[in-house]
């Protein structure tokens, strides 16, 4: 699922399910459906809207790429100090929809400045705060 | 979460244990003198904490003289900071749940 490289890194998940692309494409650009499965959310299926996604420990600052209706959607996502870009793509198949999702573009230096730096330490332990939180 | 994450957890939960192994990460190798005079709590009870980081692989200790010094292990955060398979088990599950939704949408 994970494929490093020497540049960038990415996380691809893949499922094929019995649903056809144009309703995964409602649950994937419609708010309320969206806040379903992801999280509570301002999305507008525009090339270049911002938006933000809004979980219990923080916010996910987001921007969109590439709206192809019922095929391709891609957004920027920018959390703790790591800028990634999720791209959605869907095919049809004979049973339904092959559903893929890629999360590209973690550089290494910004890993490494995340693993070391005083400013990154800060964000980890805020973040596991976060999480300790949730935990009781 | 994995086990190994339980610990790291477990052992960071602590508030005064959090800012002892804070600050070896922050500023470098510590005695437990040193450590002590700004923990706010007893020589005891930092070396009690040490003990407990070390348990978990957070801190390592190295013995000059009848000093102890010990430092950070960064390395033992690295199940909490591997970002791709952090991110790969988070959009595993929102996969679970997007197939949830689907499955309710048909109804």
């Amino acid at each position: 699922m994970s494929q490093p490289s020497t540049e960038t890194r990415s996380v691809v998940v893949e499922r094929e399910v019995p649903f056809p692309p144009e309703k995964i494409w409602r649950a994937l650009t419609q708010p309320h459906l969206i806040e379903e499965w992801l999280m509570k959310n301002d999305f507008k299926p525009l090339v270049g809207q911002a938006f933000s996604l809004r979980g219990d420990w923080g916010s996910v600052d987001c921007q969109v790429l590439t709206v192809e209706p019922n095929r391709s959607l891609a957004y920027t996502w920018g959390a703790l100090g790591l800028d990634s870009v999720v791209t959605w793509t869907l095919t049809p198949t004979s049973i339904g929809t092959l559903l893929r999702m890629e999360q590209a573009g973690f550089r290494q230096d910004q890993e490494q400045a995340y693993r070391g730096a005083s400013a990154g330490w800060r964000n980890f332990f805020a973040n596991l705060e976060a999480v300790l939180g949730r935990m009781d | 979460m994995a086990g190994s994450h339980d610990v790291l957890f477990r052992t960071l939960a602590d508030p005064t244990r959090r800012a002892i192994f804070e600050r070896l990460c922050l500023e470098g190798e510590q005695t437990v003198g040193a450590l002590t005079a700004r923990a706010g709590v007893s020589q005891p009870a930092v070396s009690k904490h040490l003990g407990v980081l070390k348990q978990a692989g957070l801190v390592r200790d190295r013995h000059e003289g009848r000093q102890t010094h010990y430092s950070a292990q960064l390395g033992a955060l690295a199940p909490l900071v591997d970002w791709t398979s952090q991110m790969a088990g988070f959009w595993e599950s929102r996969f679970d749940d997007l197939e949830d939704l689907l499955r309710r949408m048909d109804q």
